[in-house]
């Protein structure tokens, strides 16, 4: 066999190597999750932990059901925020904004992607945080130190921007002209055509850029930390502090190791964020890919 | 005409709603990093970027962040090194070697894909409790491996985007020329090479911006990082430490440091940028 | 109607698109009541002619417009011209049918209702009548609440004339809007528009000869971007008065 062809075979074999090595250690990551939560799981009945609310592992008592709403509470929050401005931006991008404006505006939208997540909880910790206990809970009549789920939802938000925006964009400059055009002919008016065509036929993609939104804004951990006040407890209003599961990771790995069951439970913590995730991104790619398939 | 009227109303409506969310878009980069420029420029000095804390630094007394931003540097370029030298040949291979269609590549590129979004506090975990099991404390490699963990699929997944977009008759016409498929792969790089740097770029950047993934296996040290099995500073973290302190000079120095920071990142954009347009200009 | 005044009258119209003249002086008076059929080899400009007849020419980028086009005495092109009535005035059909996304019966009952008709009965009257019009009422009477996207193209097609016969134009446009059509949807397509004619007038852009000669009454034969003839359709095809327009119905250039 000639030198070329055996060359080739050598490096189809190593890159397959490496291929095989990482789904390995995929696979390790996983198992490993597993057996490491395993002790809680025995100790403990799955609904139990994910229920209870109370989380003190002194007395040995893992109840995950603050963090896993905290974890809610802040999503649902940076969703409320996002969600619409990102719809109005990117619509406003694709269909009214011209060539050049979009040019310049794309990319900056991407530098925000760029900045790593201490800067944003820098950023949050300097003025949301000060913003929301000095100006807006007055308004409401809350009192507030300003470290809250809204500061995680609001710091979140930003944070999602660019994601959702960039499908959302790429989503709503598929949709052919002349389905536009049908409806314009027909005596529709622009934003018209807008809201009742071209909505809903991205619709799907739409989706799924708020599904990948959700999945980025779950992992996220050291910007919310940084402002949502870390109280294990379920929070009852936008101005309640509260915990979300990365944070609890994040915060008490050091304290691992002295307290029974606890590393268990942090680790139990690490699979659970991980299955969400993983299954968030699943669902949004499959529907992008079958999206993509059409077009 | 009232009707029309109305619906032209709507319109206009809806236009300022659209523009209005997307300045606020926008502005809130610059609002960000405006901030993060005003607060942090008082505190900026050259003692900050070239020393290392003298003892206690933390509470109020000389020294500078040249640890963190080594330590940071240290750890983003090997593991962006380890995470490209992976990345691009399981990208390669997915694309150029296996059967494009086949079950094998669309569940790989599935997997990558998903596992692009994984937050960095997960591998950070993984790695924290396999450091524990073996016996290795926090330090630097601990770091350098989990970080690489978390850029593989990003260098995966961003090389996969560029080589979907090689038209397809380019391979074609390749093989038909009685090239191996690693002649191809190398005809493919060469066509998407400054691509292949902004992966790279885009891999250093997160990895120099991480705070999850190293917090529980890169510890931290005051002293400058020299051997890979010990404790090191990372930027990200000196800023987080600086900023819980309660003395508030510390804390301006925490805006500082975050400047140095977001310099870093405004570097990596600009260069990606300019490589992207060098992308374009060579596309078929 | 005033019988003597012509529906469409277009003077002195020129179009350039970023830099590039695509009509040049036109000016025609399309016949009311019948079927004119503007045929051309291709990038003559023939479809953009058509979108200036609707103002749907107006997205295009770098577009450049003057002259003026009245539809019923009352000028497109003015400064201030309100843009969806006018389009109202024409139903368009294009190349490929564009079903919305949504119900058979929305479909059908999307521009009635952006232009205010709420009441139910009156919608589903309306789509009644045009369902029928077309030929398709009887195929999808028990199926209004289905996806119009589940129809076959030739029925997708008639639901598109439907949609655009629901908004009361006076003016029908279309742009080769049999050639994605097999056979036999084609034939259906051809003969609603010749019935049609008696209350509508039809402007149809067609690369196909034998289809302009099926349905036509009136051909405008475009080349270069200006007008060379104007007839009814069997002087046109068969005796032309220009030489270019002998090579085209000839095929000798296409």
């Amino acid at each position: 066999m000639s030198w070329r062809l055996l060359k080739d075979k050598l490096i189809r074999q190593s890159f397959a190597a490496i291929l095989i090595l990482s789904l390995v250690v995929i696979a390790v990551i996983l198992i490993g999750l597993g057996l490491k939560s395993i002790p809680l799981l025995r100790a403990e009945d799955l609904g139990t932990i994910l229920t209870e609310s109370v989380w003190s592992p002194l007395n040995g008592s893992f109840g995950f059901f603050p963090f896993i709403m905290g974890t809610v509470w802040v999503t649902f929050i940076s969703l409320i925020i996002a969600v619409p401005l990102c719809i109005l931006a990117s619509t406003y991008l694709v269909e009214y904004a011209d060539d050049a404006l979009r040019k310049m505006v794309l990319p900056l939208v991407n530098v925000l992607a760029a900045i790593p997540p201490v800067l944003y909880g820098v950023w949050g910790v300097l003025f949301v945080v000060p913003f929301l206990s000095e100006y807006i809970a007055p308004i409401v009549g809350a009192e507030t130190t300003g470290y809250t789920v809204f500061a995680g939802g609001i710091v979140l938000a930003v944070m999602i921007f660019p994601i959702m925006v960039s499908i959302m964009v790429e989503v709503l400059q598929t949709i052919p002209y002349e389905l536009k055009a049908a409806s314009l002919s027909l005596g529709a008016t622009k934003w018209e055509t807008i809201v009742k065509v071209i909505l809903v036929k991205s619709r799907p993609g739409l989706v799924a850029a708020v599904v990948l939104g959700i999945s980025r804004a779950f992992g996220e951990t050291i910007a919310v930390l940084m402002v949502c006040g870390n109280i294990p407890q379920v929070p009852k209003s936008f101005f309640d502090a509260g915990y979300p599961l990365p944070a609890l990771i994040a915060n008490n790995f050091g304290e691992m190791m002295s307290i029974p069951l606890y590393d268990s439970a942090l680790m139990f913590a690490a699979l659970l964020l991980f299955t969400l995730i993983f299954g968030f991104n699943l669902i949004s790619r499959i529907i992008l890919n079958r999206l993509e398939g059409k077009a | 005409m009232s009707n029309v009227n109305k619906r032209l109303f709507k319109e206009k409506i809806a236009k300022v709603a659209m523009q209005v969310s997307g300045i606020t878009i926008t502005g809130s980069l610059f609002f960000i990093i405006g901030t993060i420029l005003y607060k942090g420029i008082p505190y900026l000095s050259w003692d900050i970027i070239s020393q290392v804390p003298k003892g206690g630094f933390y509470m109020g007394k000389e020294g500078g962040i040249l640890n963190a931003i080594l330590g940071s540097l240290y750890l983003a370029t090997s593991s962006t090194i380890l995470a490209t030298l992976l990345g691009v040949p399981i990208s390669v291979f997915l694309n150029v070697y296996v059967k494009s269609g086949s079950f094998l590549e669309r569940s790989c590129k599935l997997l990558f894909d998903v596992l692009f979004g994984i937050p960095s506090i997960v591998y950070g975990a993984i790695a924290f409790s396999i450091m524990v099991w073996v016996g290795i404390r926090a330090s630097l490699l601990g770091g350098i491996i989990t970080i690489t963990l978390l850029t593989i699929p990003i260098v995966v997944r961003t090389i996969d985007e560029l080589l979907r977009t090689i038209p397809i008759d380019l391979k074609h016409v390749t093989f038909s020329l009685g090239a191996t498929r690693w002649e191809t792969a190398k005809i493919c790089l060469k066509y998407i090479k400054p691509g292949v740097f902004t992966a790279i770029l885009l891999a250093f950047g997160r990895a120099i911006g991480d705070v999850a993934g190293v917090l529980l296996t890169t510890g931290f040290s005051d002293n400058l990082p020299k051997y890979i099995d010990e404790p090191a500073a990372t930027l990200p973290l000196a800023i987080f430490f600086q900023l819980s302190s309660p003395i508030p000079e510390v804390q301006g120095r925490a805006y500082a440091s975050a400047l140095v920071l977001t310099f870093i990142i405004l570097v990596i954009v600009i260069c990606t940028h300019l490589l992207a347009s060098k992308q374009r200009k060579h596309k078929i | 109607m005033n019988a003597s005044r012509p529906h469409i009258q277009i003077k002195d119209l020129n179009v350039t698109i970023e830099g590039k003249r695509i009509l040049k002086n036109i000016n025609l008076s399309i016949p009311n009541n019948s079927i004119t059929s503007i045929i051309g080899p291709s990038g003559c400009g023939k479809t953009t002619l058509l979108k200036t007849l609707n103002r749907l020419v107006d997205d295009t980028k770098g577009l450049e417009i003057s002259g003026s086009v009245l539809v019923n005495g009352e000028d497109l092109y003015a400064d201030g011209a309100e843009v969806t009535h006018i389009r109202k005035k024409m139903g368009l059909l294009s190349q490929k049918p564009f079903p919305l996304p949504m119900s058979i019966f929305d479909n059908v009952a999307y521009g009635p209702r952006i232009h205010g008709e709420k009441n139910k009965r009156v919608l589903a009257q309306l789509v009644e009548t045009q369902l029928r019009n077309v030929g398709l009422w009887e195929e999808v009477k028990d199926r209004l609440d289905a996806s119009a996207t589940r129809l076959s193209i030739g029925q997708q097609q008639r639901l598109c004339l439907a949609r655009g016969l629901a908004v009361k134009p006076e003016i029908i446009l279309g742009d080769e809007s049999t050639s994605a059509l097999d056979p036999v949807s084609t034939q259906t397509i051809e003969n609603l528009l010749i019935e049609l004619k008696q209350d509508y007038t039809i402007v149809l852009v067609t690369h196909i000869l034998r289809q302009a000669r099926r349905v036509s009454d009136y051909i405008i034969f475009v080349y270069d971007g200006e007008i060379i003839e104007f007839g009814k359709t069997d002087e046109i095809l068969l005796n032309p008065k220009q030489e270019i327009t002998q090579q085209y119905v000839k095929g000798f250039i296409s």
